[in-house]
């Protein structure tokens, strides 16, 4: 069946694999990993976290790379339309529409933080955060004017510290990458991108782990225990079998390796039967466990304790803090600062663009699929969108709480239930004996049989059990001592008395976005039927020609 | 840094640094390694 779609494809198999890490690569790798892992204790933490790797992270992705590839084979290479062709049902282009509509809308707000990220890294060059000095107030003071938290539109006001010209660079930087396409846009980026990021990582490793001791007068404030803070197990048994760990170690897993998004089985539906999935989706999560693990959980907990001691403790459950907060301090403080933090800072941008830059091509690809767009066209019109939405999360910058309120409905929820159909699908609709045929197709791996069950039974369950952990204690708000439930500030944001007109309306533009991905997808849906009534009316009369 | 710390950090960094270097080893060796894939063609715009 055709699609209509322009043909794109990838034209090597390292810049597939460096694409799809540089997609899951992304800011968590470097200040959500550590901060958690140090939190929970780390012994326990690394055992939840691999386990969670093992049965949940490597799986879901092995499934991601099969339904595309499989689903591109026939033609599709849309979320909406992958799903059409596996589900076989009018409802499966309506379920793969999330897969569309949760890149692009993590886009509208991830490309803010990327500008961050490049404004920290300018800052950081041209000694705009060594003046700030060594107190982190007034770091956290430069943050809320730089992103503009503490009021509504002060970032695109004339008072602001220039984000919005970030923004424009970032904006346009990935706009034109993507433009280029798949093989010259995406994959060149990725190919030396991803590169120089580990590169820029060790450099910045090899700095911290040779800072020793840097105040004579508090000698415990030294690298080994640093290393110590980060890594030192506390009580692992009794940390295990507290429920919130598992859930931060298996959402750890899950958000990190972008599993969920609708971004891989994009990407792998450009594949060909004859391409290799099982080593590719395998070297690509062990890219991106890389990063987070040896160079993530190596860098940023150690540099912050090395400087603030056990205070940074504070600050590690934020990514947030810990990067923007702390770390441009510690930069600024440490011998050769210019450099290194311009080093850290383009380093989280790198880590920030390659992930964008994947969640837009899940949009043009069902722009162009769905509506039969040409590249100029798609691109302008996802343009329009994302604008339009970015501007909307700049705008309402106070707390950020457009940015937290859609980071949390769709960046999490969504990302919950997209996951669950594609590990559903692979193992119960298109069935796991034949799923596992198609993913040995042209492999160079085989998968080991252990993880056929595994595919099929407990990869659903525990993702079923993660998430209901999460509405328990994330949504409902269940408080583990007392055994009472106490809705947390998404609910009561959007429910009761003390609602936020701001979050109300962060989830009604959400609710905008969504209608016209259902739209759009119950048009494309028009186009594949009549397609494939041509297509079977043209086999029909090959049949009676032939007779 | 405790003992437990060394081993807790020793064998989380070595296992994905272990895994990370045997898949590109793969990876490389691999006989598709340079192979073009999906039949790469010029990027249609679909302006023509």
């Amino acid at each position: 069946m055709t699609t209509g779609t322009p043909k794109e494809g990838w034209s090597s198999r390292i810049g597939v694999i460096m694409a799809v890490a540089g997609s899951a690569v992304g800011l968590g790798n470097f200040l959500r990993f550590p901060g958690l892992a140090a939190q929970y204790g780390s012994g326990a933490f690394m055992i939840a976290y691999f386990t969670s790797l093992l049965i949940l992270g490597i799986p879901i992705c092995w499934a991601e790379w099969t339904l595309g590839r499989y689903a591109g084979q026939r033609g599709f290479r849309s979320s909406p339309g992958i799903f059409y062709a596996l589900i076989r049902h009018p409802v499966g282009k309506y379920i793969g529409a999330l897969g569309a509509i949760i890149p692009v809308t993590i886009y509208m707000y991830y490309v803010y933080i990327e500008a961050w990220c490049l404004g920290y890294a300018w800052k950081s060059a041209t000694g705009g955060l060594s003046n700030l000095g060594g107190d982190v107030a007034a770091y956290v003071s430069f943050w809320e004017r730089f992103v503009g938290a503490t009021e509504d539109g002060l970032a695109i006001s004339p008072g602001s510290n220039g984000v919005i010209l970030f923004l424009f660079i970032v904006f346009a930087l990935n706009f034109v990458i993507i433009y280029r396409g798949l093989s010259r846009g995406i994959e060149a980026f990725c190919k030396w991108g991803m590169p120089a990021l580990m590169v820029l990582a060790l450099v910045i490793l090899a700095r911290v782990l040779t800072l020793g001791t840097l105040d004579p007068s508090k000698p415990d404030q030294n690298i080994l225990n640093a290393l110590g803070y980060m890594w030192n197990p506390g009580d692992v048994v009794h940390q295990l079998r507290n429920p919130q760990l598992w859930l931060a170690a298996a959402g750890q897993v899950f958000f990190s390796l972008s599993v969920g998004f609708g971004v891989v089985i994009t990407y792998a539906s450009y594949l060909s039967q004859k391409d290799d999935i099982v080593l590719s989706a395998l070297t690509a999560s062990s890219a991106n466990e890389f990063c987070e693990v040896a160079l993530g959980g190596m860098i940023t907990v150690p540099a912050a304790f090395l400087f603030m001691g056990a205070a940074v403790g504070g600050f590690i459950g934020s990514s947030f803090s810990l990067g923007f907060k702390v770390l441009p301090m510690v930069f600024a403080r440490m011998p050769f600062s210019e450099f290194f933090g311009t080093a850290f800072f383009f380093l989280l941008f790198l880590a920030a663009i390659t992930s964008s830059l994947s969640m837009l091509q899940p949009g043009i690809a069902f722009l162009e699929e769905g509506l039969a767009l040409n590249r100029k066209q798609s691109v302008a019109l996802l343009g329009l969108i994302t604008a339009l939405g970015t501007l909307f999360i700049v705008y309402f910058s106070k707390d950020v709480k457009a940015l937290d309120t859609i980071d949390f409905w769709i960046g999490t929820f969504m990302l919950f239930v997209m996951a669950s159909v594609i590990i559903v699908v692979f193992g119960w609709v298109v069935g796991v004996d034949k799923a596992w045929e198609e993913a040995h197709r042209g492999a160079a791996l085989r998968i080991p049989g252990f993880f056929k069950p595994i595919m099929k039974y407990v990869c659903p369950l525990y993702l079923l059990t993660i998430f209901v952990l999460w509405i328990l204690f994330k949504v409902l708000g269940w408080d583990l001592s007392t055994g009472e439930f106490k809705p947390t500030g998404y609910v009561t944001d959007l429910i009761g008395p003390e609602y936020s007109v701001v979050a109300r309306l962060s989830v009604g533009f959400v609710l905008v976005i969504i209608t016209f991905f259902l739209i759009t997808t119950a048009a494309a849906g028009r186009r594949w039927d009549k397609n494939r009534s041509d297509q079977r009316v043209r086999n029909e009369t090959k049949a009676e020609v032939g007779q | 840094m405790s003992t437990g710390g060394w081993i807790t950090m020793s064998l989380s960094v070595g296992f994905v640094v272990g895994l990370f270097v045997w898949c590109i080893w793969r990876v490389m060796t691999a006989p598709q390694a340079d192979s073009h894939l999906h039949g790469i063609e010029d990027i249609d715009t679909g302006e023509d």
